[in-house]
């Protein structure tokens, strides 16, 4: 590992040197400020988060209930030397992220504002549509590298549906984002109309970590640190995971594709071992379910790669990929939060060119068809 | 080791830092507690650039709720994921024999010291009264 | 006695508060749960007729709870599964009860009754302190009554309790636990204080049975990072029913944010893998393991101490089918420590004699 030490970059880690055009899943664009959503935003809406503001079911207006470690949860050199904050300046991120790395496509993840988590549904629903305006205009418009989500709030089902008919007929955006942490896990038969767009619309859901549903982020309570929180984002994502399984939300949608982004990859075994393991004890109460869990984890779901596993041991990492197996795996950077994994150097362990070629590009074209 | 002349000390201001090419490397020069360091401008982890890490203290703690601050300003912590690293000799913090940065012994000369040579500085004017930093490399 | 082994997690069934604890209440609350009807309080998290609660065979003819013969547990844990000692973890809603002082009591019934018609029946037997987490005092009363009882090897605490349990005002329940040598037994089984993850309440048990296991990597964060083991370095904590294959992932991801957030609890000085094994046992079943040798080797590998393993059954829970409850393809180093040298060391109080 620490070969990265002291000599100089080889030709294949230079700059834009790379050969391997990347399909980045993770990439966080972010408002100037919120002024940037009023020309996509009803005045009434404008006036209400003037007087409003955000309402989450966390107990501070402005910040996150668990303070990160860096400011705006950013690297600290991805500052825009023209202002603003990490992520809202598109010619720095091509400048900085896009281009030295090669990035062919960039898949926008839009956190501002927490648009899953407003309790207020109607508001939640205007902001995401201006958000999903925004993305188009601000983004995918000005770089067609960058790839536009639908966001929607999953607690609205009926807003949400409107809102995907209404970006689905652009025929711009590559998928549906929902949040891993709403009113109940995502499983549940409630939210079933918007994987039945989903698979008809035939867009693959995103499941980005984050977001603030009102559940303690551990079951065994609410932490006191952020480093407890941080990790608690990988447990969300195999509840999630355990939810839409168990429910047999595969099962009824056979062609949905779902992604987690940003759960990293490192639990998968372990819960697909775990669900397996406990199928025959618990058969009896899902007799939906035909096949084992792990038959729908590999035919179903897909998993961005940040934040990477760094067993000490390479060959550990090595063993786990092969676990979960690599064409499960698209390669996120998380530009250009503090956790970011270079696709340089994040994979500390060898993969032969045919397997990177798939981690870094083919899996997410196939998953987005680009 | 050749002595590379990489900047007058009054460029660096305290808390600040410059980044050099010498010998192909990119070296950043470090000016704390009135004090130099040099070290790769380079995260053994990922590759972060260094010139960006916030400057911190040695923080420690004897129990939990108590915070002990040492030598203010002379760890690294990494932009990017937070790893820490001591500027005098580029060890990181939780685990100093396994992770650290390459870093480069520093010296200050009186301009006229160094016109008795020998060193390198192919494009850099040496004046008889400035001081000056000196990285081997 | 031919083999020791030392079985660290199997289960007497409480049938109830108005019978069998009856006699070990004291006069107030056995008016109160005679007069109120207060009974019933068996955890959700294990019906008694669920296929898990108790494998066919486990099962008592008569239908009552299974693990509450105490011929039928000592046929099964002993003479069946082949352990020479066994710990009694009772899983009943002593723990789950909001008021503090009914849960003393029911506390201090069952570990009365343990004491009487378990632990005084059969000298293989040991057990697990039960006590009332939701009052940390009233669990220290319960602790030092019953520290002198060298037959009660552990204290008992469910995965999903009020607060996760490194928070400060559990400390002094600590300080005694390392004091006596009672290591802390966690186990599978929650209060329904909060949902079971962040995700939110699940429709399924089996989704819940998943959940819990990361209830239990939380509680290892929060013992962790909040400081625990600076103050009472020689506590050990004991994951029951836990699972066991999330250790390795999750031990990296937890030195990995570590690294990078380790300013938020600089008292931790060491990583968390570390301490995890220092500090931590986990018992065997559940394993959660693939099916092939290849990969329990490999997982075995990156745990990386052998000293972690702990034997157990989890009787009368259907963990596993036929006679043998140690998992399919360990490597046999590890399975003569986990069945004696890791519970010995694990439970100090917990002689052979």
């Amino acid at each position: 590992m620490s070969d990265v030490i002291d000599r100089p970059l080889r030709d294949d880690e230079r700059p834009a040197a790379s050969r391997l055009r990347i399909v980045d899943c993770d990439v966080h664009p972010s408002l100037h400020s919120h002024d940037d959503l009023n020309e996509f935003l009803p005045k009434r809406w404008q006036q209400h988060l003037k007087e409003y503001g955000s309402h989450l079911r966390t107990p501070y207006l402005f910040t996150t209930p668990y303070p990160r470690s860096s400011p705006l949860i950013a690297r600290r050199d991805a500052w825009p030397p023209t202002g603003g904050p990490p992520g809202s300046d598109l010619a720095f991120m091509q400048k900085q992220h896009l281009d030295p790395l090669d990035v062919e496509f960039g898949i926008l993840q839009v956190l501002d504002l927490f648009i899953f988590s407003q309790q207020n549904l109607e508001f939640g629903a205007a902001i995401q549509r201006a958000i999903n305006d925004w993305q188009l205009a601000f983004w995918s418009h000005r770089d067609p590298r960058l790839k536009a989500s639908i966001l929607v709030g999953q607690d609205g089902v009926d807003l949400a549906i409107a809102e995907i008919e209404r970006c689905a007929k652009t025929g711009e955006y590559i998928q549906i984002n929902v949040s891993p942490r709403a009113n109940e896990p995502l499983g549940r038969r409630r939210y079933w109309p918007i994987y039945e767009r989903a698979q008809a619309l035939d867009l693959p859901l995103g499941i980005h970590v984050g977001g603030y549903g009102g559940h303690a982020p551990t079951g065994g309570g609410w932490p006191s640190y952020y480093v407890e929180e941080h990790q608690s984002n990988a447990h969300t994502i195999a509840a999630q995971l355990a939810s839409l399984v168990i429910e047999g939300v595969p099962e009824r949608f056979p062609k949905l594709k779902i992604v987690f982004i940003e759960g990293g990859f490192g639990w998968i075994p372990s819960a697909v071992w775990r669900m397996d393991q406990h199928f025959e004890r618990f058969r009896s109460e899902v007799p939906h379910l035909k096949r084992k869990p792990s038959e729908y984890v590999r035919e179903h779901f897909w998993f961005t790669t940040q934040p990477i596993d760094e067993p000490d041991e390479a060959r550990h990492l090595r063993a786990l990929i092969e676990w979960v197996g690599i064409d499960r795996l698209l390669f996120s950077s998380d530009y250009p939060h503090w956790d970011f994994d270079d696709p340089r150097f994040a994979f500390k362990t060898p993969l032969t060119e045919a397997e990177r070629k798939k981690i870094f590009s083919t899996n997410a074209r196939a998953v987005y068809k680009f | 080791m050749a002595r590379h002349i990489v900047a007058s000390t009054s460029e660096i201001p305290p808390g600040g830092n410059k980044v050099v090419d010498v010998a192909g490397r990119d070296i950043v020069v470090f000016h704390v507690n009135g004090e130099f360091f040099a070290l790769l401008n380079r995260c053994p982890h990922e590759g972060a650039p260094l010139e960006k890490a916030a400057c911190v203290a040695r923080l420690t703690s004897p129990e939990p709720g108590v915070y002990e601050r040492s030598r203010v300003g002379e760890m690294l912590r990494c932009p990017w994921h937070g790893w820490e690293f001591d500027m005098r000799n580029g060890q990181s913090w939780f685990d100093p024999k396994r992770f650290k940065i390459r870093s480069y012994p520093v010296a200050v000369e009186r301009g006229e010291e160094l016109q008795k040579g020998p060193y390198v500085a192919e494009t850099f004017p040496v004046h008889v009264e400035d001081s000056y930093v000196i990285v081997e490399v | 006695m031919a083999v020791t082994r030392i079985d660290c997690d199997i289960h007497p069934a409480v049938g109830g508060t108005r019978t069998t604890l009856l006699p070990y209440l004291s006069d107030h609350w056995k008016e109160q749960v005679v007069s109120r009807a207060i009974d019933g309080v068996d955890l959700t998290s294990y019906p008694p007729s669920m296929p898990l609660t108790g494998r066919a065979d486990w099962r008592p003819a008569n239908g009552t709870k299974p693990g509450s013969d105490l011929a039928m547990v000592q046929k099964g844990a002993f003479d069946q599964l082949g352990a020479s000692h066994a710990i009694l973890n009772v899983l009943y809603g002593a723990q789950a009860v909001f008021d503090s002082y009914m849960a003393a009591d029911f506390c201090k019934a069952i570990n009365d009754w343990i004491a009487a018609e378990w632990l005084s029946r059969d000298p293989r037997l040991r057990a697990s302190i039960v006590v009332p987490m939701q009052a940390p005092d009233l669990a220290i009363e319960e602790i030092e009554r019953r520290a002198g009882d060298s037959r009660f090897v552990s204290i008992l605490v469910l995965a999903q309790g009020e607060t996760l349990l490194g928070r400060r005002h559990f400390w002094p329940v600590y300080q005694l636990a390392e004091k006596y040598e009672l290591p802390l037994a966690i186990h599978a089984g929650t209060q329904y204080r909060q949902a079971p993850s962040s995700a939110g309440w699940p429709s399924h048990r089996y989704e819940y049975y998943f959940v819990e296991a990361q209830a239990f990597q939380a509680q290892i964060l929060s013992l962790i990072y909040e400081g625990v083991f600076g103050k009472y370095p020689n506590l050990k904590v004991v994951l029951m029913e836990s699972g066991v294959s999330w250790l390795p992932a999750f031990m990296w991801r937890a030195n990995k944010t570590w690294r990078g957030v380790r300013v938020e609890v600089p008292w931790v000085e060491r990583e968390p893998a570390a301490i995890i094994r220092d500090n931590f046992r986990v018992t065997m079943q559940p394993f959660d393991a693939p099916g092939d040798a290849r990969s329990v080797e490999e997982i075995i590998d990156q745990i990386g101490s052998e000293k972690m393993f702990l034997f157990a059954s989890d009787y009368p829970h259907w963990q596993f089918d036929g006679d043998d409850p140690i998992p399919p393809h360990l490597p046999k180093s590890i399975i003569e420590k986990m069945c004696v040298d890791n519970p010995l060391e694990t439970f100090p109080r917990l002689s052979l004699n």
